[in-house]
């Protein structure tokens, strides 16, 4: 049996890629509930005293966005725990996708739309001006709701991200696609075919080429918004096998609208609506005793 | 079931007009592709493509102002595609939203209906009277002129058909702007904008007006572009006009040369078109 730590990067039986790759995720399946700290019953856990909280990564304080004169966020303060999967959750229209979309500024693309307030990664707020808005990307990687493979070969999807960042020679490359692809449990599927088009993928296979080309360039923290909900229950659950994998690595932040794909993959739920930030808590508080009425109703299907 | 029989009665109506008006339509087309075949078929001979434009009464040929044409559009397309797409990627990329942008897209539309003669008086009197005389220069100015407007659009269009999540997902792996333009936005609208650069040569293949202005005519092997230089339609246009019978056949034949590099720019415009974004 091999160890579920073991990546085997370089190695070429399927059998056991995936072996491994399987048996990673379901002891990081098993060991999740049980290794997160009890937290105090509080909208925030990482200032209740005594308890030992997991690491903040991504500290966001007071946050308001806005659409020109619309406001989206309202006062938005909220932890995301590194090697933790926090998933943002609440009806159409909450500012969960919003949120996410703060966190690598990728909304400043279009004019009219700003953020306030603060978003420290490591202690660095990176709302601030004069960031370097793509060191900032490379750090914040992120994958969308519709796969979106680049126009290139599947090789070249991966080689692009890694391409900005660095000058590599051609075996070097090799191996850092080799890994991403991996990682992203895709490798068995890719591998004969690694200079076809991205586009000649399925759905299912896109999304884990995106959330491979993501990884390539060794982000600190991974966005996810609604990553799934575009697959069918299959490429999904694969999906939700490899989040369960990457968290162990990274601090992951993903926007669901499936109550129970937030149940089964996040370690914290925020729960939104109509831009304020209703109640954070660990997962499992948030769907077995939530403290707010309104998130029961959600979580229970009453509305949303 | 007297409902029924009205809405049938009136589809058929409706269908019958739409397939007359496509026939009316197409009849011209059939027309005038049929008496350019019968009256240009027959001036298809070697020596047009070996001899230069005879005086009136020998024989001759159109090598000259075949190469002219070729020589002038060739350095109007050099021009214009590269000024054409920048400006197009500037409108689509950069300036999305933005009041500049409005302003260049509107002037853009109105010089893409400006009249082609007076895209060739503007360049008569820009170029051909301050040089002083007409040159091939002048001519593929003006071409590149009518060019521009043409590739602006169909670049800007199709650079709008990307989906902005492709350049969202290119701009979170930390890309620079140029760098998702470059590589990834032109990639995936890359056949649009081929398409749209053939189709703009196929409109300038064919413009005498703004020629006329410029370029003039040329009896004689030139290659000087400083020199007024022969070009197909401006030699068509003064044969097909003239009394002389031999003159007026090379005329036919210089319309059918035409006419089919155009059809065949469109094929080829078609087949990129349809070519698989990736082999």
């Amino acid at each position: 049996m091999i160890s579920p730590t073991v990546r085997p990067l370089m190695s070429d039986s399927d059998t056991a890629g995936r072996a491994s790759a399987d048996s990673a995720a379901v002891s990081q399946a098993r060991r999740t509930p049980a290794a997160i700290p009890r937290l105090q019953p509080a909208l925030m856990p990482n200032e209740a005293p005594g308890t030992a909280t997991p690491a903040t990564k991504v500290d966001l304080r007071n946050i308001n966005f806005f659409y020109g004169k619309f406001q989206a966020l309202h006062d938005i303060t909220l932890p995301l725990y590194d090697r933790r999967v926090t998933a943002f959750i609440g009806p159409s229209g909450c500012g969960k996708s919003t949120l996410l979309r703060i966190l690598n500024r990728i909304y400043e693309l279009y004019p009219g739309q700003v953020a306030t307030g603060e978003v420290y990664l490591d202690g660095i707020n990176i709302l601030a001006p004069g960031l370097d808005l793509n060191r900032l990307r490379a750090k914040i990687g992120m994958v969308f709701q519709k796969p979106t493979p680049f126009p290139m070969s599947i090789y070249d999807n991966i080689a692009f991200g890694i391409g900005l960042y660095e000058k590599l020679p051609k075996s070097e490359l090799d191996d850092r696609v080799e890994s991403a692809i991996r990682r992203a449990a895709l490798w068995d599927e890719v591998k004969h075919k690694l200079r076809d088009s991205g586009l000649s993928l399925s759905g299912g296979q896109q999304q884990r080429l995106c959330i491979a080309r993501a990884i390539a360039i060794e982000p600190e923290v991974l966005l996810l918004d609604e990553p799934a909900s575009a697959l069918d229950p299959i490429s999904t659950q694969r999906i939700e096998e490899l989040i369960a994998e990457l968290k162990v690595d990274y601090c992951i932040a993903m926007v669901t609208h499936n109550m129970q794909q937030a149940a089964r993959s996040s370690d914290y739920t925020a729960f939104l609506y109509l831009g304020e930030l209703i109640e954070f808590d660990e997962t499992e508080r948030i769907f077995t005793h939530p403290r707010v009425p309104r998130t029961e109703d959600y979580i229970t299907g009453r509305f949303g | 079931m007297e409902l029924y029989a009205r809405r049938r009665l009136s589809n058929w109506l409706v269908m019958g007009l739409s397939v007359a008006a496509t026939a009316f339509g197409l009849l011209w087309l059939v027309l005038v592709l049929g008496t350019l075949l019968i009256n240009g078929v027959g001036a298809i001979t070697p020596s047009l493509f070996t001899q230069m434009t005879p005086p009136p009464g020998s024989s001759g040929g159109l090598l000259n102002a075949i190469a002219g044409s070729l020589a002038m559009t060739l350095i109007a397309t050099l021009v214009g595609t590269p000024t054409g797409i920048l400006a197009g990627t500037f409108l689509a990329e950069y300036a999305r939203g933005s009041r500049f942008g409005e302003v260049v897209r509107f002037v853009n539309d109105i010089l893409l209906s400006a009249p082609s003669i007076i895209i060739g008086l503007f360049v008569y009197e820009a170029m051909v009277i301050q040089i002083g005389h007409f040159s091939a220069w002048a001519g593929a100015m003006a071409l590149a002129i009518i060019m521009i407007p043409v590739i602006v659009r169909t670049t800007e269009d199709m650079l709008r058909l990307v989906p902005s999540a492709l350049r969202e997902a290119a701009a979170a792996l930390g890309a620079p702007k140029w760098k998702v333009v470059v590589m990834i936005t032109y990639r995936a609208a890359v056949q649009g904008m081929v398409t749209g650069v053939l189709l703009a040569i196929a409109r300038i293949s064919g413009e005498t007006a703004p020629l006329l202005f410029t370029a003039l005519n040329n009896q004689f092997w030139s290659t000087d572009l400083n020199r007024p230089m022969a070009n197909l339609p401006v030699v068509i246009f003064q044969f097909a006009l003239s009394p002389y019978a031999d003159w007026q056949v090379l005329a036919w034949g210089g319309a059918l040369l035409i006419t089919a590099a155009i059809l065949v720019l469109n094929i080829t415009a078609r087949f990129v078109a349809a070519w698989s974004s990736f082999k």
